[in-house]
């Protein structure tokens, strides 16, 4: 009853947006230009690099010298295969993390450990069951030390946007799948990060609520403003949402390519233009997958 | 519903075997109680406030002990985890230490403090608390690393994770444990009192046995089990149930 009721509010909500025609296009992209190598990045990673050592076995080589400029206000993706690193990068930039080599800049300062203005979407999300989903949403503002009164019309805004009103006093266990991640998303919009990182959030999702999610991400992306960088192994996900997609390689995690997408927004899952795009991200990703699918397999053997 | 009249009709039926063998006269009825017998026991203990007292002191001692038992238990909980150290050496001793029965605890307890409040006390103490300490740790470490990471994400600094993200993740552990703590500082606190220390229900117990009155001391042990009961009931019930339902541990029926 609520994805139905979610989908009808959705739908007039896309019905609106489109009245806006060509001039809401150009507003959702802001930061799209030729002078937006003079601004200042947002996050700039100079010779990172990350390895593991375990107590047992070889030390493993998740990243190796990766550097990166994502500009303020980019929809940066992140595609490999699994196995390349992927997570370890946001863990970094949050500051869940350090590197072994190289250094994580924010807005030119390095990363002292995580901080309000950078917040990870875990894929697991990380919603507290003994909270409300309302409560899960204050859960960041309360630890500002912000009012209780403004800590409820926070919540309540941030809710509006990802369309939970209803389910203010639910908890956790009672919602959907593509409802707990929306909670998840408010809970982090409403500390206002500059940065939003997101690993592989949709990933457990059928097509369709991930499609719904998707035009709502791009939604709210273009009204705030943030940083976003996704991460995720969906090729045709990272064509649809991002402004540029940043291709891994398998053990060490490196740079492979970096893939423009010069798409007009809003997108659409089966666009044309999005299938090409992710086409090219697909044929530059092939060989890394086939060498970890190997690496899995030897293991299997050696096991 | 059906099961409420099941277990109604299986007490009446004990009552009813009960009052069969004692009519039979197989014992001496010195030695085997009759219903009638008990319940009376029961009506004039309560009418000359015997038992009112006996529980009054025995809930007051309970009352007071478990707390302690509770705040210390916690707070050496959360040390066992925060602190390696703590857990290679204060934690070995605390398992070994619950394999100890906690009448052991009574000579030690009389020599300290002789035949005192305090003694009874400490009793109650050392019989519950390390259950608590080891149902507080093995919470916390069981605690989904996901949400301290989240919390942390959040914004939270330690003790704000503590207290808003840890422990409030362990609880449905750490309830159990408590709830566990109860229990067993429940028996320790009875054993205690059969031993010394003046009123109590313990103490009325043995009351009983010194006056060979079998009934009073049948009407004392189903005071005790009903006190249980109802404590079981009218706390830990409630918040389990309420906790169990905010997470979603029990099924919607």
């Amino acid at each position: 009853m609520n994805l139905q009721n979610f989908g009808a509010s959705f739908r007039a909500m896309r019905g609106s947006s489109a009245e806006l025609g060509s001039g809401g296009l150009r507003m959702i992209e802001p930061h799209s230009g030729a002078h937006a190598s003079q601004i200042e990045p947002k996050i700039s990673l100079h010779g990172v690099s990350r390895n593991f050592v375990p107590e047992k076995g070889e030390p493993v080589d998740a990243l190796h010298d990766i550097n990166l400029v994502v500009r303020p206000g980019e929809f940066l993706c992140i595609v490999g295969p699994s196995g390349c690193g992927k997570s370890t990068l946001l863990h970094l930039i949050a500051g869940m993390d350090k590197p072994t080599a190289g250094e994580v800049l924010i807005h030119g300062r390095p990363v002292q450990g995580p901080g309000p203005d950078r917040i990870i979407i875990f894929q697991d999300l990380g919603l507290f069951p003994w909270l409300t989903v309302r409560e899960n949403v204050e859960f960041g503002l309360r630890m500002k030390g912000m009012k209780k009164a403004e800590m409820r019309s926070c919540a309540r805004h941030y809710l509006q946007l990802v369309h939970l009103s209803q389910f203010e006093e639910s908890y956790i266990h009672q919602l959907s799948g593509g409802m707990k991640q929306r909670v998840a998303l408010a809970r982090s919009l409403a500390i206002q990060p500059d940065v939003l990182l997101m690993d592989e959030p949709f990933a457990a999702l059928d097509a369709q609520t991930r499609d719904l999610l998707h035009d709502e991400l791009e939604r709210i992306w273009a009204e705030t403003g943030q940083t976003i960088i996704f991460v995720t192994h969906n090729v045709r996900e990272a064509a649809r949402l991002g402004d540029r997609v940043i291709v891994l390689t398998f053990r060490p995690g490196r740079i492979k390519s970096e893939i423009r997408v010069d798409l007009a927004r809003p997108r659409n899952m089966e666009d044309p233009n999005v299938v090409l795009v992710a086409g090219e991200v697909m044929s530059k990703l092939r060989g890394e997958i086939d060498k970890s699918l190997q690496s899995e397999l030897r293991n299997e053997e050696h096991a | 519903m059906k099961s409420t009249l099941r277990q109604i009709g299986f007490y009446v039926g004990l009552l009813v075997v009960w009052q069969a063998m004692a009519s039979a006269k197989i014992w001496p009825p010195y030695l085997f109680p009759t219903p009638l017998g008990v319940w009376e026991s029961l009506r004039e203990g309560f009418t000359d406030h015997s038992f009112w007292i006996g529980i009054g002191i025995s809930m007051k001692r309970m009352v007071v002990g478990y707390l302690i038992s509770a705040v210390f238990g916690m707070i050496l909980g959360l040390l066992l985890v925060a602190s390696k150290f703590f857990e290679d050496t204060v934690g070995r001793l605390v398992v070994s230490l619950q394999s100890l029965p906690s009448l052991c605890w009574v000579p030690l307890a009389i020599l300290w403090f002789g035949l005192s409040e305090k003694a009874i006390l400490f009793v109650v103490i050392m019989g519950s608390f390390l259950s608590i300490t080891i149902s507080t740790e093995t919470g916390l470490r069981n605690v989904p690393r996901i949400y301290a990471m989240a919390g942390r994400n959040l914004g939270a600094g330690w003790a704000q994770l503590l207290f808003f993200v840890m422990l409030p993740a362990s609880l449905p552990h750490l309830l159990s444990g408590l709830k566990q703590g109860w229990a067993f500082a429940w028996r320790s606190l009875i054993s205690g009192e059969m031993i010394f220390v003046t009123l109590g229900l313990g103490q009325l117990l043995m009351v009983g046995r010194d006056l060979n009155d079998i009934n009073q001391v049948v009407a004392v042990m189903l005071l005790i089990v009903v006190l249980g009961i109802i404590t079981d009931a009218l706390f830990f019930r409630i918040v389990e149930r309420s906790i169990r339902a905010k997470w979603g541990l029990t099924p919607a029926s």
